[in-house]
């Protein structure tokens, strides 16, 4: 496929927000779909179960929100609306059922609202440990996750097996190695993958069957090496916040149009939660578990016992070269937000240049985000020391 | 109103155990006291008894800065060091308060924590709220994750969770700070002490069934749950205080005898209330007369059970000390799903004889708030009572319009009476 062609195939995906494509997929397969809010979820149980796992980051400035604010305060933020709309439209009718991971109190209590307006699906609530030992937190996740095992098998009418959940990690094993890549061209050559395809070809990983966006991403990749584009004279940004409701696509290109080279952002941060391959030997379930202990990506969601946070940042702004960090919050994002303070601390101390901006994801508006993105831009590469 | 309020037995019980609390704190760098941070829900009270710390509950100091007029320039101060806007007001009162000195509500300085006991329970700003505190005091943090009832009930495996976690965490951290070995029997002395204060609580709140209701459950209610949210339960002192409390409620009661308000005896019952939500703090005696100038009571609220749900049945156990901790925890209002909630609300309505259900929703509390617009509609389909809404903030009092909260609160109360008169109506 061409490199049009696959970008074109990822931006019918990200525009298909009547989930067509997991309608087709489940009428081809005769099987189910199960539907998951950020971050993190083992996407692994759904696919050994015989399902199609389908993230949902609301619907952008897709929809008009009508019923959705009805439900929600205005100082709330944007994707439970969205998601809310979605459903009380028809256009998540293809999904089974519906797993709400332990983001932030938001999406927590809509896995109770969906409990309330949705009784006929499956919706479960998951509660990520909070506590690292092998022995405590990875004891309550791995019944948590037998348990959520045991509600897909009802589900999906299939057994999972060890044989097959391995077989699930080892898929989702190699896709984040393909997601990384993808992050790794753009972290060498920024200008081969711009931010706005980068991102539809991750997006793509929403719906697709994994292996299918392995390949997908593989050969984005490919082709992206090879097509002739021009290395514009930008600064080298990082972008941080975004990891839950997803900014508009015009917002990422917006960026991008303002001078930036997104060398590493946090946009659809699930995909590739856990850093690193989960062990394929030995009991599977333990094995996830113990990967989520050991190596979720550093994030607001996720308590850090020890030390300062931020220094995994500081660390990826050294590892991708930024010469800046760009934080990208949604409006009324507790996570993000009250992280934000530590995070600025981190870089001060090691004297690394910030901006921040907030956002919705039905943002219409792009042209202050452009001026002082520029601005940040210009100051970097004109006036800074270095 | 019925003249002004006298001060019961109780209420000047409550004040001098909390002036004594922090009178005792603020001397902590003298006497060699350790001193624990940690938050109401979800809180180990009786544990920290056992180890002879002194816990200090930023969620309370916020709102006593609210009351006192303070939380403005607080927030400002924390604004202005980075803070966005949009994030919890208790937060940004308590690190603008901690970078203006940490005087605490009694005009004495507060002494820095030893340790920090992270009780992860129903809130998920709390975590990020001892991490930011982490950085500002440079001490360690202990944390108790607390699992959410997703699916409406405490699971065995969710029980062991957290009682490992105190075995392997949290008793050793406190046994380091303090230097005291862990003691059960301390703990389950503490914990009868608790049973018999809650049964008196549970007494008290549960007098509001009673026509015309003898307290306020929201308004007054949180000064009743004050010592048992606070740093007293499992103590001698706040079981006398309930003892105390539940007698000059039942002689209310057999009286006849409506709530006592800042402006004195409400004797003239219009309107029985229940309310979800926390209250505002900014103005919360402008709040509280909006409400009884029109007679009307709030009968059952659900932000009095945010530190313990004790009206559905729980009682701290001796016998099983720290399992039993960790279905209070687990049990705390906000960690029920929305489910539970809008049930309970039903039950409220229907057991306190209510008109209708009133919710204050909070700017600052996602953990209350996301949900409410549908919990209200549930509780109407359900019960056929009206509901009403209003919007304000913990303790920014630029999120208080006392002028268009007053005029829904009105304006709900006309609605009520007019559900009253259906022949009234009908000929309109």
């Amino acid at each position: 496929m061409s490199l049009q062609t696959l970008v074109e195939r990822a931006e019918a995906l990200y525009h298909d927000i009547d989930l067509r494509f997991v309608a087709q997929w489940k009428q081809e397969h005769d099987g189910k779909a199960v539907g998951h809010l950020p971050i993190y979820v083992p996407r692994e149980l759904i696919d050994a179960a015989g399902m199609l796992p389908v993230a949902l980051h609301g619907a952008g400035d897709q929809v008009e929100i009508i019923r959705g604010d009805a439900y929600f305060q205005s100082y709330i933020c944007q994707i439970p609306r969205s998601v809310i709309e979605l459903a009380l439209s028809g256009r998540l009718a293809a999904l089974d059922g519906f797993l709400f991971p332990s983001t932030c109190d938001v999406i927590r209590n809509l896995s109770g609202m969906w409990k309330v307006l949705f009784p006929d699906r499956y919706v479960r609530y998951l509660d990520v440990p909070q506590n690292f030992s092998v022995e405590v937190g990875g004891k309550f996740w791995t019944e948590e996750l037998r348990e959520i095992a045991a509600d897909l098998e009802r589900l999906g009418g299939r057994k999972i097996t060890d044989s097959a959940l391995a077989e699930s990690i080892a898929k989702f094993n190699d896709n984040r190695r393909a997601l990384g890549e993808l992050f790794e061209l753009r972290r060498g050559e920024p200008w081969r993958a711009p931010a706005r395809e980068a991102y539809l070809i991750i997006r793509a990983g929403d719906v697709m069957p994994v292996e299918e966006h392995t390949a997908f991403v593989r050969a984005y990749v490919q082709a992206a090496r090879e097509a002739d584009r021009v290395k514009r004279d930008h600064t080298r940004v990082a972008v941080t916040g975004a990891f839950c409701e997803q900014p508009p696509l015009e917002l990422i290109e917006t960026l991008e149009r303002a001078g930036c080279y997104v060398v590493w952002d946090d946009f659809t941060l699930g995909a590739r939660f856990i850093e690193g391959d989960i062990e394929v030997q030995g009991d599977p379930l333990d094995a996830i578990a113990r990967a989520f202990l050991s190596r979720s990506a550093p994030n607001a969601c996720v308590f850090q016992p020890q030390g300062p946070r931020g220094g995994w940042l500081v660390e990826t702004v050294r590892r991708t070269a930024a010469e800046g960090v760009v934080f990208a919050a949604p409006s009324f994002c507790d996570p993000a937000l009250l992280e934000q303070p530590m995070l600025e601390a981190a870089l001060d101390k090691e004297g690394v240049p910030h901006t921040a901006f907030k956002y919705a994801e039905n943002l219409g508006q792009f042209q202050v985000i452009r001026e002082q993105a520029g601005t940040f831009s210009d100051s970097l590469r004109l006036w800074s020391e270095a | 109103m019925s003249g002004k309020a006298v001060k019961e037995q109780s209420m000047v019980k409550q004040k001098e155990l909390i002036q004594d609390h922090y009178h005792e704190l603020s001397r902590a760098p003298e006497t060699g006291r350790k001193v624990i941070y940690t938050f109401v829900p979800g809180n180990l009270t009786e544990l920290f008894r056992a180890f002879d710390l002194l816990p200090v509950y930023p969620e309370i100091n916020a709102l006593q800065s609210a009351m006192r007029q303070k939380s403005t320039l607080f927030i400002n101060e924390a604004e202005r060091a980075g803070h966005a806007e949009d994030v919890c007001t208790y937060v940004k009162t308590d690190i603008g308060m901690l970078r203006r000195g940490n005087v605490g509500p009694s005009g004495e300085k507060l002494p820095p924590p030893d340790l920090l006991v992270l009780s992860y329970t129903g809130c998920f700003t709390f975590m990020k709220w001892f991490e930011l505190l982490r950085q500002e005091y440079d001490c360690p943090v202990v944390m108790l994750h607390t699992p959410y009832q997703g699916d409406g009930k405490i699971t065995p495996s969710m029980v062991r969770y957290m009682v490992e976690q105190m075995r392997t965490e949290v008793i050793p951290a406190l046994e380091k700070v303090s230097g005291i070995k862990y003691d059960e029997d301390r703990l389950k002395e503490a914990m009868a002490l608790s049973e018999s204060a809650e049964t008196d609580l549970v007494a008290v709140l549960e007098s509001a069934k009673h026509r015309p209701s003898p307290i306020d459950g929201y308004f007054g209610g949180v000064y009743y749950i004050g010592p048992i949210f606070n740093a007293f339960r499992g103590t001698p002192e706040a079981a006398e205080y309930y003892r105390m409390l539940r007698g000059e409620v039942e002689e209310r009661m057999a009286q006849g005898l409506g709530p006592v308000t800042p402006d004195g005896l409400l004797a003239n019952e219009k309107f029985r209330l229940v309310v979800e939500g926390p209250p505002n703090w900014t103005s919360f005696r402008e709040f509280w007369k909006m409400f009884h100038e029109e007679g009307a009571v709030v009968v059952a609220s659900t932000y009095t059970k945010v530190g313990g749900l004790y009206d559905t049945g729980f009682r701290h156990d001796k016998e099983h000390p720290l399992e039993s901790l960790a279905h209070y925890c687990m049990g705390c209002y906000t960690n029920n799903n929305l489910p539970q909630r809008i049930d309970l609300l039903e039950r409220y309505a229907r057991d306190y004889s209510a008109d209708g259900l009133l919710v204050n929703s909070v700017k600052s509390c996602n953990s209350f708030s996301a949900g409410q617009l549908l919990m209200l509609r549930e509780f109407e389909k359900r019960t056929g009572l009206p509901g009403g809404f209003i919007e304000t903030d913990l303790v920014d009092a630029r999120y208080f319009s006392a002028a268009n909260v007053k005029n829904r609160i009105e304006s709900y109360l006309q609605m009520i009476t007019q559900k009253r008169a259906p022949s009234a109506r009908a000929e309109a």
